[in-house]
């Protein structure tokens, strides 16, 4: 047969029988992604912006050249560098540049917090929900669906309408309406991955339902979670400034870029330039958000 | 963690050398089929019995669907049996007063037939390779440490290879690692699930010689579980056929490969594409599929593809004979049985 001759064919010579193509470096997994986002230039110019946003909103108390609540009778919606208003004042004559900087606290915190709790509480509900799979998936999935049923805005109106306006509601009523979502994307990675060989292999070695959870299916899950929710933090702003444009975020006096929009709008005729100011905020913000995570999802993706 | 030694004897080997170290008696796996009202079930396994001797390699062969794979995966009660027995070694497996699947677990491996799926595409594959000694207890840089060991034994480079991640690695490799991974807890048992069948002829003959090198260094018993009648010649010392969920013929490899019992053995002998271009088959031996083995025929399962088919194989189920013995040459087959009833069976001659 010509196939025993191959079979017995001697092993090659060399000390390892499988040699590596020398050209390809090895790389630790966090190295080799620091080197993929310092060869992505949007990327990191989109993240420098991101950056100075949040830098800017966290120092904005020592950035900020004027009160952000001191308003004029006489120097209401005045333009660009009046009386050293860099950015003009609003309808109350408050500095526009003070309140875009303190309303980007509250912007980012809204984006950023309900982000992260439903990152955390539908996250685990979904890899529960997908790794248990049957009756115990049946339940949280459907659970899900049921807030799935509403669009997102009428729910996240409908529930910070219900418990009151204020910060803390509205970023309650944000993580509501973002856990469905997440847990779904968790589930659906989550199960992806569980009858995979590798898993099985896992089993076969005696390894126990948590300690295949945590080193084979959070790394996988871990991915797709992640990106996800960064670029739910550009909805999430989005989100909070309607809340607040409806009156159901923050209250008036506070900086709030959304609540900002709403107070300026009646404005849109007197000076259209300065009421547009908060919506470029929050636009140059979440596509921001948007375009870095797209990044780092590519640079995260080892099969890239 | 029992401290293990690679020269023989083994401190686990608890029966003796002559002490089969795996018999399955038995084994049933139906699956339900989705759906379906009336509670139909796939008999993907239906009473499949064999012994496996310590440091033989026995082959598993039949076509697609036939339950190998169930088979492999019962063993290592990755499916749970719905019937039958599974004594390893002398200690009944998941009884009370036997062994237990965690135990059953530290002694079988399994090498799957997907390289790629079965290694953590998101796992530098030295970790891969050290989760099994990490889970069943040493440190991480122990375990580490025996990655290192078994990527040596496996023919890879540690340095190299072992931060790669599963999408750099070929095909031939990343089964390479799948093999130490196999071995790194250091069973006793492999079982390989068509582990050599996706590579190609050069990479498989390569594997194929690393486990034969590998069998010897560790002093391991494989199943090895393919459709590659070539491949199970040239690997096993003896061989099951398995159809549609059943044992039909059992025997040393020499005996199945020159003096097949079933007419199914034969037919599938038959099917290997000659070597010879005289010798070309005309006709196929066997054609057509399997019958579903949601509803298998009655009887003998073969014998509707069957060219000696009787009466006989329809009323009655052949059995298959001693099973038990390491050298015996059985085949579920009334033309073997003694007085079954089959004009060709030796009673009646």
């Amino acid at each position: 047969m010509a196939q025993t001759s191959v079979l017995t064919a001697a092993p090659p010579p060399a000390e390892y029988e499988e040699q590596a193509a020398p050209a390809l470096r090895v790389r630790g997994y966090w190295a080799s992604v620091g080197y993929r986002l310092g060869h992505d230039p949007m990327t990191v110019v989109f993240g420098i912006v991101v950056l100075a946003i949040v830098f800017s909103a966290v120092f904005a108390p020592v950035l900020a050249p004027y009160d952000p609540y001191r308003e004029s009778i006489i120097g209401r919606l005045k333009p660009f560098g009046w009386r050293g208003h860099m950015l003009g004042t609003d309808e109350l004559g408050r500095d526009l540049l003070s309140r875009l900087l303190y309303g980007g606290r509250i912007s980012l915190l809204m984006g950023v917090v309900p982000v992260l709790i439903a990152t955390v509480i539908g996250g685990s509900l979904g890899v529960i929900g997908g790794f248990a799979g049957k009756r115990v998936n049946t339940i949280i999935m459907r659970t899900m669906d049921v807030f799935y049923a509403f669009p997102s805005v009428l729910l996240a109106v409908a529930i910070s309408g219900a418990m009151g306006g204020g910060i803390g509601n509205g970023m309650l009523a944000l993580s509501l309406v973002f856990i469905p979502a997440m847990c779904r994307i968790a589930e659906t990675a989550t199960a992806q991955v569980k009858n995979l060989d590798f898993v099985e292999a896992a089993r076969a070695t005696g390894a126990g339902t948590f300690t295949i959870l945590r080193f084979h299916i959070l790394g996988n899950v871990l991915g797709p979670v992640f990106i996800y929710a960064s670029s739910l933090v550009s909805v999430g702003i989005l989100l909070a400034s309607g809340l607040s444009f409806l009156g159901l975020g923050v209250r008036p006096p506070v900086a709030d870029w959304g609540l900002m929009l709403s107070t300026l709008r009646q404005s849109i005729y007197v000076n259209p330039v300065i009421c547009a100011l908060p919506g470029a905020a929050i636009f140059v913000t979440s596509i921001c958000f948007n375009l870095v995570s797209d990044g780092i999802r590519s640079a995260m993706d080892v099969r890239l | 963690m029992d401290t293990m030694t690679q020269t023989p004897p083994d401190p686990r080997d608890r029966g003796g050398r002559a002490q089969p170290l795996l018999i399955a008696r038995d084994l049933r796996k139906y699956f339900r089929v989705k759906g379906a009202r009336t509670g139909a079930v796939v008999r993907a396994v239906d009473g499949v019995s064999f012994t496996l001797f310590k440091g033989e390699t026995l082959g598993i062969v039949g076509e697609s669907g036939c339950g190998k794979s169930t088979l492999a995966r019962l063993l290592l009660h990755l499916l749970v049996p719905d019937d039958g027995a599974l004594v390893f070694d002398g200690d009944a497996v998941a009884e009370v007063h036997g062994i237990s699947v965690n135990a059953l677990r530290r002694q079988v491996q399994m090498v799957f037939q997907d390289s790629y799926s079965s290694l953590n595409p998101r796992m530098p594959v030295r970790d891969s390779v050290a989760f099994g000694p990490y889970v069943h207890g040493r440190s991480r840089s122990e375990a580490r440490d025996v990655a290192r060991d078994m990527l040596v034994k496996v023919g890879l480079n540690p340095d190299l290879f072992g931060p790669r991640y599963p999408h750099e690695l070929s095909g031939g490799q990343k089964q390479r690692v799948n093999i130490a991974r196999a071995l790194a807890i250091e069973p006793r048992m492999v079982i390989l699930d068509e582990a050599v069948s996706a590579l190609d002829k050069s990479v498989e003959a390569q594997v194929l010689n690393l486990l034969r090198a590998l069998k010897a260094n560790f002093n391991l018993t494989y199943l090895f579980i393919s459709h590659d009648l070539n491949v199970v010649q040239y690997i096993s010392d003896r061989v099951l056929v398995m159809y549609l969920g059943s044992v039909v013929e059992l025997g040393p490899v020499d005996a199945i490969f020159t003096r097949p019992l079933h007419p199914y053995t034969t037919a599938l002998l038959g099917s290997r594409p000659s070597m010879n271009p005289a010798q070309r088959i005309e006709e196929p031996p066997i054609t057509g599929d399997p019958p579903s083995p949601i509803d298998p025929p009655s009887g003998c399962r073969f014998r509707t593809r069957c060219p000696y088919a009787e009466p006989v194989c329809a009323a009655q189920a052949p059995v298959l004979g001693d099973w038990l013995d390491r050298h015996s040459h059985v085949a579920a087959c009334h033309m073997h049985e003694p007085a079954s009833g089959h004009s060709k069976a030796p009673g009646n001659a």
